[in-house]
């Protein structure tokens, strides 16, 4: 454990990164993954099935192919997303590595997404839509004050086990140049092969604080949401 | 009613209204994938040299045998030690001894927490480098097994708990002991229960054990790898490795499909709560 307490601020740097990549990459899933899951539970019947294609294939591939695919053939394609190392976000220079891994990571995981969201859809009983319209609410009435809130919380708990997930395949980036916690324990082992148990634990409880803090999160988001 | 709580069934307008819809679905999916054939072709990655390795039997067998069969040795062995490993701490998770609870909870509580590849690396670096005794082979086996080895002591601990509570009542009533009940009663049933969840996680651990390319240990992204190191056809080798991870998922989830509708009747599939990997996380 020692050569992690004498890096640090690499250490910490390390899990920024990660945390980073995950920020991004949960908040772009969410969205895309909210399309999918409207264009999925929506009536529209071709809607469903392109929502459908996409969740089977992104959902059947490892996520290390997708990096494959975004880190080594894009290029090849002529995307390479070196532009984006000319931007400037608040004074930072994102790396292409960045935007590669966030883009992968986006793609994988807004199918589970699609995923969680359809089952919080489904776990609203027929018997509330019903009770709703036959009280006289307008349909978009019956969906602000009946369907949506109980979907909203129907949703909590698998979209947090969605997240907990990105939150930890965020560590296969490490394949592909991001110096996140998973390659920053890898450089660590390499120099200090003597302490590499300590090493492995020391990030691994790096990765096991940050499930904690999303997993209690999501607790008190449940609670909150909670109807009496 | 179309049996979705969101939509009331259609007039005349919404219906015409989903018409425009569909249309327009359709053109959007047809525009994006005409774009993908285009760039594709533009950058030359549709001439023949660059798909002639997957027509060629020599490496046709290659991906075949040091590729997907790899690959499924690899998930093979993970999800039998895997099942082993949930089994020892599923059930030593619901101990009535609070020294066999603990670490149980410990353990599993950890390696569900941890990402499979730090865990991965870490298995490599202790075992397999230097003169280490094992190959990266069984190093993907280890990880693999620990990590699935504890989602699935979770599926065995939620199996056990949905057996009817009556059913180990009745067994105590017959005269059994507390080892007796579990053998006897509880755990073929929850098997029963648990079958589908245990074979989507087999899922998890096929699309996992591509994370194995990472400590060099073999298999289909392995493969893959090669190809396009030697061929420089990043592109067509992507798209070939990629399907095939696909159909195989996809049967699996089939074979699981089948299993539940037998076994389980149109009963939901059971939940479990908190793990990590969505259908498996199903991922990882």
């Amino acid at each position: 454990m020692e050569a992690v307490f004498s890096n640090f601020d690499e250490y910490l740097k390390a899990f920024g990164v990660t945390l980073g990549l995950f920020v991004v990459s949960g908040l772009a899933s969410l969205v895309l993954g909210t399309i999918l899951a409207v264009f999925r539970v929506g009536p529209v019947a071709v809607m469903q099935k392109v929502a459908a294609v996409y969740v089977t294939i992104f959902r059947n591939t490892p996520l290390l192919m997708i990096f494959i695919f975004m880190a080594v053939a894009m290029p090849k394609l002529g995307y390479n997303f070196l532009w984006v190392e000319d931007l400037e976000v608040a004074g930072y220079n994102l790396s292409a590595f960045f935007v590669r891994s966030c883009i992968a990571l986006t793609l994988y995981t807004s199918a589970f997404v699609c995923e969680a969201f359809r089952s919080g859809v489904n776990a609203v009983p027929l018997g509330q839509a019903e009770a709703a319209r036959s009280v006289g609410l307008t349909f978009m009435q019956s969906m602000r004050e009946v369907v949506l809130p109980q979907a909203l919380r129907a949703v909590v708990p698998p979209l947090t086990s969605v997240q907990v997930a990105l939150l930890k395949n965020t560590s296969v980036a490490a394949a592909f140049g991001m110096a996140e916690a998973t390659a920053t324990m890898r450089a660590f082992t390499n120099n200090d092969t003597d302490q590499r148990t300590g090493i492995f634990l020391a990030f691994a409880i790096g990765y096991i604080v940050l499930v904690e803090v999303v997993t209690l999160s999501s607790y008190v988001l449940e609670r909150r949401w909670k109807v009496a | 009613m179309s049996g979705s709580v969101l939509f009331d069934a259609p007039g005349p307008r919404t219906v015409a209204r989903h018409r425009v819809y569909t249309v327009l679905t359709i053109a959007g999916a047809v525009a994006i994938l005409a774009f993908a054939l285009w760039r594709l072709y533009d950058t030359g990655q549709l001439t023949y040299e660059k798909w002639e390795v997957f027509l060629t039997p020599a490496y046709i067998e290659v991906i075949l045998v040091d590729g997907l069969l790899k690959t499924l040795q690899m998930a093979f062995f993970a999800i039998i030690f895997a099942i082993v490993f949930g089994l020892v701490f599923g059930i030593g998770k619901i101990s009535e001894h609070g020294w066999v609870r603990w670490p149980c909870w410990l353990v599993v509580e950890f390696f569900r927490a941890v990402p499979v590849l730090l865990l991965m690396i870490f298995v490599w670096v202790l075992l397999s480098l230097g003169d280490g005794p094992l190959s990266p082979f069984w190093c993907v086996v280890i990880a693999l097994t620990l990590y699935n080895g504890s989602v699935l002591a979770e599926v065995f601990r939620a199996g056990i708990h949905a057996v009817p509570a009556g059913q180990v009542e009745a067994a105590y009533a017959l005269g059994m002991r507390k080892t007796q009940v579990m053998v006897n009663v509880q755990l073929p049933q929850a098997v029963k229960i648990m079958l589908p969840a245990i074979i989507s996680q087999m899922v998890v651990a096929l699309k996992d054990t591509s994370l194995g390319y990472v400590i060099t240990a073999p298999g289909l992204t392995y493969v893959g790898e090669q190809i396009y190191g030697e061929f420089k056809n990043q592109v067509p080798t992507a798209i070939v490795i990629a399907s095939i991870y696909i159909v195989v998922n996809i049967i699996l989830t089939v074979i699981a499909t089948k299993v539940q509708h037998r076994l389980v009747g149109e009963k939901s599939p059971l939940e479990i709560t908190g793990v990590g990997n969505l259908d498996g996380g199903r991922n990882a």
